[in-house]
Order: structure tokens, then sequence, then C-alpha cells
């Protein structure tokens, strides 16, 4: 499939700030599940560093703009052709060993009911393959937190989506990293985004996701906000332990000041 | 009875050789001279600001750390060992470092368990995959020893990330030398004050490809609240390069800069002095204010070397420690040439029985605590507590190492009625760049209570001037 991307951040401020400093984790790597034909990130004004690959794998980017400013634009054009690959990531070249995947951060540290989740969700299935435990347990968190945009926030801990009992895909990714982590099974987030319109599901065309680590066939996509593996639907831009960790920008404004920010994503499938 | 602890100026044959011309000195002080020159080498130490603030404490941040005017001393042929080994265990460490973010090939041949290495805190994903210049990751290697005889040394850390203490080595011997200009001229003492010389050029020797000149090196400090402040300004001062704060760097594009009043400069090295967690909000904590946003991707990029490599910190931990002999024989080839508190693993059957047998000899400790706590020190309890712990072994071996109880050894030490032995221990500061360098000293803190084997500066210790005698 082919999927366009537009994806547009802006940033307004009600006076003007000394610049930005912003780290892109914004452009797609190839691997067996998405081949990259077309990818333009673009800061008017702004320097854009030299691209390179972490041990993930991922692209990254600094972006700098040392000006004084009252408003940032960073927009992204893509034209991705996709695979169904089951949502196992193959042809992904990364560094990272996947046992530095087992720590919890502030965001993915497991509270009581996350524990309890996996214990009633695990019973009697110790010995099950890893791959069936890790799908017991991304449908064990779907069903734990019915999909409910602002039920949560952006900074949302996994023990604070438990206890909220609903959440977006941030937390479903959240907390199924918190659970495969208690099942001794490395788990990351992914970003990316997705071609949501089909189906015509409401989830955010900018999306997250959790991938797990199964022994023999590698990382998995488990999309617990979507009930599914990510498939020829999906775009992944980058992995890390938590949200913030994966964010596509990680970025502070020079200078503070109020900021108004507004985005815009959108992911089509071009007519074959 | 004989001394169960060694000590290094008078063993069982009488007055060792190193100590020789040291003898005469102190017999003929008299007491009043010896509190005129203690006065006096507190006037010095206050003079050139060196103190030492304890976290945590709350007390004076400009308490002097005591100095005792008695050198530590060291025969060349003592040091050409220790010397040997110390770079050994520095070569290794950073030989492992660079394995365990590269291929990880000591941990696919078994020799170091995969979780012990990647589930530690410190190992950092931010730069798997990625190789600093040269391959170095630990610039500068403080290795912890203590002495329990004559040719018996042992290591009881290795400091890894930014080891402290280096200025007072670099006093000790200033403030020696001005008080006892004589002893200076009658005992080949080796210099240490290439150190500062030294460091630059181990600095300097890592700078990134992309640097097509003579390197900016800088100094990155978490600023003047920090306990190491002083040695943080006083090594800038002696290497000649800029003391900076995260808000004195930033980055543009692919380099990171300095403020400076004719604009910005680039920066090539960066000998930071604080965490990783701290060096960049965009890659660690997000809420640091104390390190440069965007350091990590120029660094990562190759636009500047940080001194030592984020995630450092991975080869020097308590739970690593017990492989570095491993790592030693896997990466060098080479027996290793000091050696580790021998440690027994609870887990392992054999070990569990040696400990049962001998638990009254040992000191018992929790696999992962600290701070003496869950802890057995096995001379020191009665028979009723080591009664009640070997229950606790026997339920749970595996939650528990051993240790023997050390012996460390003494130096002659200034005391209220005269000298007296008291307990020392010796951190050098080893230069990993280009070369593998060290000077010829360290810092030796002494414990300064009567049978205290504890020489923490935060628990009264006091610090000494280490000498190395020259070859003759």
């Amino acid at each position: 499939m082919i999927l366009t991307v537009y994806h547009k951040t802006s940033y307004d401020f009600a006076s003007p700030v000394g610049g930005i400093l912003q780290s892109h984790r914004l452009t797609p790597a190839k691997c067996e599940a998405q081949k990259i034909i077309e990818w333009q990130v673009d800061v008017p004004g702004a320097v854009m560093g030299e691209m390179f690959r972490d041990g993930a794998g991922d692209y990254i980017q600094t972006v700098s703009l040392r000006m004084p400013v009252t408003s940032i634009e960073v927009t992204v054009r893509g034209i991705v052709e996709t695979t169904d690959t089951s949502g196992i990531l193959r042809g992904h070249r990364e560094r990272v060993p996947p046992r530095a995947y087992m720590r919890d951060t502030l965001r993915t540290e497991p509270n009581r009911a996350i524990r309890d989740l996996v214990d009633e969700t695990l019973h009697g299935k110790q010995d099950a393959p890893e791959l069936e435990r890790a799908h017991l347990l991304a449908a064990a968190v779907a069903e734990a937190l019915p999909y409910r945009p602002g039920a949560t926030h952006a900074h949302t801990t996994a023990a604070e989506a438990m206890s909220e009992g609903a959440g977006v895909c941030q937390d479903h990714a959240q907390v199924l990293i918190a659970c495969a982590h208690l099942a001794d099974m490395p788990a990351r987030y992914v970003s990316g985004y997705l071609n949501a319109t089909e189906d015509g599901t409401p989830h955010e065309a900018s999306h997250a996701w959790a991938e797990i680590y199964v022994a023999g066939l590698g990382w998995i996509g488990f999309d617990a906000s979507n009930k599914c593996c990510p498939n020829e639907h999906y775009i992944r831009l980058g992995s890390g332990l938590d949200a913030e960790d994966a964010a596509p920008i990680r970025g502070l404004v020079l200078g503070g000041a109020a900021e108004t920010l507004d985005v815009t994503v959108v992911i089509e499938a071009q007519q074959q | 009875m004989t001394d169960p602890f060694f000590n290094e100026m008078y063993d069982q044959n009488g007055l060792r050789v190193p100590y020789r011309m040291l003898e005469g000195w102190y017999q003929n002080m008299p007491a009043e001279f010896r509190a005129v020159k203690q006065a006096e080498a507190e006037g010095l130490f206050r003079r050139y600001g060196i103190t030492f603030a304890v976290y945590g404490e709350g007390g004076d941040p400009d308490r002097l750390i005591p100095f005792d005017m008695f050198p530590r001393v060291f025969a060349a042929n003592e040091w050409r060992r220790l010397e040997r080994g110390i770079k050994q265990r520095a070569r290794a460490l950073n030989a492992f470092l660079s394995d365990v973010y590269d291929r990880g090939e000591i941990i696919r041949a078994g020799r170091i368990p995969a979780d012990l290495v990647y589930r530690n805190d410190a190992y950092e994903i931010a730069v798997a995959g990625f190789r600093p210049p040269l391959g170095v990751f630990s610039h500068i290697v403080g290795i912890d020893l203590v002495r329990t005889g004559a040719d018996q040394f042992y290591v009881l850390e290795d400091n890894c990330r930014t080891p402290s203490g280096v200025s007072y080595m670099l006093e000790n011997r200033e403030v020696m030398m001005r008080m006892f200009p004589h002893l200076f001229q009658e005992n080949r003492v080796a210099p240490v004050d290439g150190y500062a010389r030294l460091l630059k050029r181990t600095l300097a020797s890592v700078a990134p490809a992309k640097c097509d000149r003579d390197p900016c090196v800088v100094l990155l400090t978490p600023g003047h609240f920090n306990s190491a402040y002083y040695e943080h300004s006083f090594l800038a001062d002696l290497m000649g390069i800029e003391l900076v704060e995260g808000q004195d760097l930033f980055v543009d594009g692919d380099f990171c800069w300095m403020r400076t009043t004719e604009g910005p400069k680039k920066v090539d090295v960066i000998y930071r002095r604080i965490d990783d967690a701290y060096l960049d909000p965009l890659c660690f904590r997000p809420d640091s204010t104390l390190g440069v946003p965007g350091l990590m991707n120029v660094y990562r990029s190759g636009g500047v070397t940080i001194c030592s490599a984020p995630g450092a910190g991975v080869a020097d931990d308590k739970a690593i420690y017990t492989y570095v002999p491993e790592m030693i024989r896997f990466y060098l080839g080479e027996a290793p040439i000091l050696e580790n508190v021998p440690t027994w693993q609870c887990a392992k059957p054999d070990d569990l029985k040696y400990v049962q047998e001998n638990i009254a000899d040992l000191v018992v400790k929790e696999v992962h605590g600290s701070g003496g706590y869950g802890m057995l020190v096995g001379p020191k309890a009665d028979k009723a507590t080591i009664e009640t712990f070997a229950a606790k072994l026997a339920a749970n071996p595996s939650n528990y190492i051993a240790q023997p109880t050390l012996a460390l050894s003494t130096c002659p030490t200034f005391v209220e009625e005269g000298i007296a032995p008291r307990h020392v221990d010796l951190r050098p500061y080893c230069l990993v760049g280009r070369d593998v360098e060290l000077v010829p000293g360290g810092l030796t803190r002494v414990a300064l209570t009567e049978g205290s084997l504890v020489v923490n500066s935060s628990q009264g210790g006091g610090v000494k001037d280490t000498w190395v005698i020259a070859e003759e």
C-alpha cells in the first residue's frame, strides 16, 4: 500500500522567544514493512543538523533556530510503500541488545493493578509460548483500558492510566510495556502514523504502539488500541523506553513564552 | 603477638627501606615545630581554597579535609608492579565498555551474564552501537586499592565515570614541598605535577575526527554548589582550559559552541564532571538545567567528544566488579596483576559450603545491599547474631556474597602523642587516550581515628602526600 503523510506542527508564541532546539525522530527507517519513497522535513529558518542513525536504528536530526521568532512550523511530507508483515519487525538495522529493553521508566513502572492484570492474564499460562503470552497481554490491556480520548494527558504514567481505567494509544502502549516486563519479555514504545480512515475508527493518525521481543521471531508490534498487530496501514518512526523517550519531536523553546500548539496529521492511501 | 595489620614503615624486620629517610625527620622534629608546621599546612590549604563539602551533611561547606604531614611512601619496585596492574585494569575496563556497546562478545562467550550488563541502569541505550574516538570510554580511571602485606594489594572498586580527589594529590605535594623542601632534596621523590599536562594531552588526543585544528577542550561543571567544584576550577586552571557550566555552551547544527566575549567558539572535547542523567534534557532527564540541550546528538554524530563517555558507568558497577579479572583474561589474554577482593558467591554450592564453615571470619553481604545494611561482620559479631544470620543464609543462599575481612595496612600518622599507625588506602588516577598513562602517586586517604578502617573523607578521613621513590 502506498501511504502519503502530511504532518504539520505549528508553535505560536504570545511574545517573541529566543528560538528553539529540537531533536527529531521524524524520518522513518526502511524495513521489510516499509519502503521510503519520498520524505522531507522542513523547518523554515532553522539550521538542520546532519541526520544520523542511533543504536535503535532510528534517524535522528538536530534542529536549531537561534533568533527571535513568534511562530515555528515543522512540516513533514512523505510517501511510503508499506507491506503487512503481521507486525514482525524484519530487516531493521539496529544495535541495541533486546535485554536492554527490560528496564522500566517512571512512565512504565508497574503498580499493583498492572501486576494483578499480568497475574490474572497469565495464570496457568507460564509454559505457553512467548508469542501467545504477548497476545494475551495485549488483549488484556485493551480490555482493561477502553479507548477514551481526554481520559489521560501527555504525561500520564502507565500506573495512572490503570487507575483511570481508560486511555489512548500512548497509555495502552505504556501499560503493555509494563506488563511485558513483568512477564520477563523486553518491550518498547513505538511512535508512528496510522492510516485509520478506512475502517472509520477514530484513532489518531499520529499513533503509538508497543513492540515486544519474542525469542526466535524478534520484535513484534502490538497495537492494543486497535486490538491488532501493525499492518500495511502503519508507518513506524522510531522507538524508545516510553512515550517521552520515543517522541518524534523532543525539544525546548529558548526563553520560553506561552505557546499554542497546533498539530495536523493527514495519512492517506493512494489509489494503486 | 604480631600486629595483624601490615605496617608500611616498620615490619617484622624493622624499618622498611622506602621510609629510611623519614625516620630521622620525624624523630628530630620538636613538638612545637610540628604544631607550627601543621598550622602552616592548614593556612596553605585555606589560601589555595581547597575545601571539601559533603552532600547532605549541612555542615560548613568550606571545611578543610584534614591533612597529615607524614608521607606515605612506595619504593620504585613496588610502584612498578602497581603501575602495570593499574594500567592493565584500565585497559580491560575500556575494552569491556567498547565491547558491550558493540557486539558484546564477552556476553556471547558466556563470561558475563547478559542481564547484569544490559539491565544495568548505567547501561545507556542511547549510545549502543556508537564508538567514541579511539574507542575510549573511560579517560580517567580511578582505582581504589588497599594493601594487606608487603606484596599484597587488592582492588576495592573501580571508578570509570568522573573520579574525584586528584586535586588533593597535587595540592598535598605542593604543600609538602613548600613546608619541607629539604625532604625533596634528600629523597628522590618522583614528581606528580605533570598530571595536568598529561590530562590535557589525553583529552586532546580523543578530539573528534571532524576537528581539524588544535582541539578546544573545556571542563563542564554542575556549578559552585557541587562538592568538587574546587577541583573543577583547579584542574581547568592548571590545564589552561575554560571552566564552563551548561548555560555557557549551546548546540547549533552539528556542533557545540561556547559563548565567549569574542563570539561563539566551537568546542571539541568536553571533560564533564556531571552525571549522564543531567547531560542533555533532550536525551536524558528532561528537567535537567545543568546540561546542554542537544549535546548527545552532536556527540553521536561525531561533532564533540564527551569524557568520560556517557554509559561508561556500567563498567564500575558493584555487580560488574566481580568480573573485572575475567575481562583482563578475555580481552588482554593476560593474568590479572592486581587482585579483586576474593568474593564467594553463595549461590554456588562450593562457595556456600566454604562460607558456612568460615562464617565467623567473613563479611557476608546481600548481593544488592548497600550502606552496610543486611550485612554480617563475622569477627565482630556475637554467637547468637552469627547463628541467626547463618539461618537466613541457608534459607536463601543466592541472596548473599561473602568476602574476607581485609586487614588494611597502616602508615605512621601524626597524632596527639606523636606518631601512630593509622589505616590507609590509595586511589591512583590512570589516564587513557592515545596512550595509557599514570603519574607516580595518587591520593592516599587515612582513617584518623585509632583502629578505624573507614578512610572516606565524608567520615572524618584525612589525606597524605603519596611518594614514589624514583629509581636509583
